[in-house]
């Protein structure tokens, strides 16, 4: 059986001998200084998919609600779109076809579209979670805001969403726990983040199982913090009576 | 502006490039499962047991599995099989050997919720009929369970085939490589990308609305 051998993050990643210190500074580049850095890209990836995925996911879910036909066919389309093909399917689609079929879009960084496609991904995920939310509040509550006079606008910012959004923080969790775990597929158009990482760290350094426990370490962590910033959020939004506690 | 050219996708090519990964990506798909849900039903009467010796391993299991990300698990069994077993293993035997385990811990939380909807009287009746645990769990409980549940298995097998792609990480040969060789090889990734998720869109998109029919009938018996 092969011993642990955790210097292998102290390395060098050009001459391969050990830093002392484990961190390069000037000039030097250890793998923990690699792996680190890695660890932001994947965080950054997740974060703004996130937010690309909450803002359209919302959105989506708000229009397939809504009385007008055109909308919720918009929205079913749209979920049924970026929920059927697989997701590395996708980034590839983002990374080699939009910029290939749309010009404008050739100098984009390929972190970008990494984070479009994620996010598109994801929204389509949000979008059904969003949906079932509105569809669980009972059906008096749209008609009596819109018999208070309200708008259909005015009747989802004051009536509907507030509880909607509440109700749907458990799902919501584990999704923005998923983006974490989904970001990984950014390793296939080059994105430097953890999996990208481990894949070139092994080949380089043949010390497989220490880079790959540190890079799972690591997404469990990204996780982990992910789910107590929303348990967080889910205990300042609780309405009193309506989530029963919840993970 | 690029022009699109699909006339390099003759069936010659089409045989030649993507049948062979279309095959593996459908036996990947079938073996882990069948394999997945074999192992997830065990996981979940593992959990659901009085015994935390079995309800430990089970539950640690699959909730290891449930927070690390797919490649990440592919990458690990494809390092550590060999360890294991002393000698390489083919990347498409990795796979399959990984998606089985790996689809197990998901099934395993389907199997469990199947489990826990069927009414614990009916465990009881079971049992006052002096019935073993073998057979109240494989003549009562399970046959019930299993078809309450049986869209979402499906559902979770949808997924299943859409992940398929992701042994892209250690290079199998699936439906996606198939597409992405006959791309380089012909020069036209565009085109193949696109024909690519085409046919996954329409196979999942029709495989989740017979999922949804399937899911109407269930609701009337019931």
């Amino acid at each position: 059986m092969a011993t642990w051998d955790w210097q292998v993050f102290c390395k060098d990643t050009i001459d391969g001998k050990i830093v002392p210190g484990c961190f390069g500074g000037s000039g030097d580049t250890t793998y923990l200084d690699w792996l680190l850095s890695a660890w932001g890209w994947t965080l950054s990836v997740s974060l703004l998919a996130l937010l690309v995925a909450l803002a359209l996911g919302a959105l989506m879910g708000i229009l397939r609600t809504t009385p007008h036909r055109g909308l919720v066919l918009l929205g079913n389309a749209w979920t049924e779109l970026f929920r059927n093909i697989p997701l590395l399917v996708q980034i590839f689609l983002w990374y080699h076809v939009v910029p290939a079929l749309i010009p404008p879009l050739r100098g984009v960084p390929s972190f970008i579209l990494v984070v479009l496609g994620l996010g598109l991904f994801t929204s389509a995920r949000i979008s059904e979670q969003v949906r079932a939310g509105i569809q669980s509040l009972a059906g008096g509550q749209r008609m009596a805001g819109l018999a208070m006079g309200f708008t259909l606008p005015q009747t989802y910012r004051y009536v509907l969403l507030p509880m909607a959004f509440r109700i749907i923080i458990p799902p919501l969790t584990s999704e923005s726990m998923n983006i974490i775990k989904n970001s990984s597929v950014a390793f296939a158009v080059s994105i430097s983040e953890l999996t990208l990482f481990a894949l070139q760290a092994q080949e380089e350094t043949s010390r497989g199982i220490e880079v790959y426990l540190a890079v799972t370490g690591l997404y469990f962590i990204s996780a982990f913090a992910i789910n107590r910033a929303m348990l967080f959020v889910e205990n300042r939004m609780r309405v009193p009576g309506m989530i029963g506690g919840g993970t | 502006m690029l022009t699109l050219d699909f006339a390099f996708l003759t069936p010659a090519v089409i045989s030649g490039y993507i049948v062979k990964g279309f095959i593996f990506s459908l036996q990947l798909t079938l073996i882990a499962m069948l394999g997945g849900i074999i192992l997830g039903t065990l996981l979940a009467l593992m959990r659901l047991s009085s015994k935390p010796w079995l309800i430990l391993p089970a539950a640690g299991y699959v909730n290891t599995m449930r927070s690390v990300p797919l490649v990440m698990v592919i990458l690990w069994f494809f390092l550590l099989i060999p360890l294991v077993i002393g000698r390489p293993l083919g990347a498409e035997v990795s796979a399959i050997i990984t998606f089985t385990l790996f689809e197990a811990a998901y099934y395993s939380e389907i199997m469990r919720a199947g489990i826990q909807s069927i009414s614990r009287g009916q465990v009881a009746a079971g049992y006052a009929l002096g019935m073993s645990y073998r057979q109240t769990m494989g003549l009562i409980v399970l046959p019930q369970a299993f078809r309450n549940m049986l869209p979402v298995l499906l559902t979770q097998t949808i997924i299943l085939f859409q992940d398929t792609s992701l042994v892209y990480a250690i290079g199998a040969y699936d439906l996606l490589k198939g597409f992405e060789i006959a791309g380089k090889n012909f020069n036209r990734p565009v085109e193949t990308y696109l024909v690519a998720a085409v046919l996954y869109f329409v196979i999942s998109f029709s495989l989740s609305m017979l999922v949804k029919k399937l899911q109407q009938r269930i609701a009337i018996i019931r």
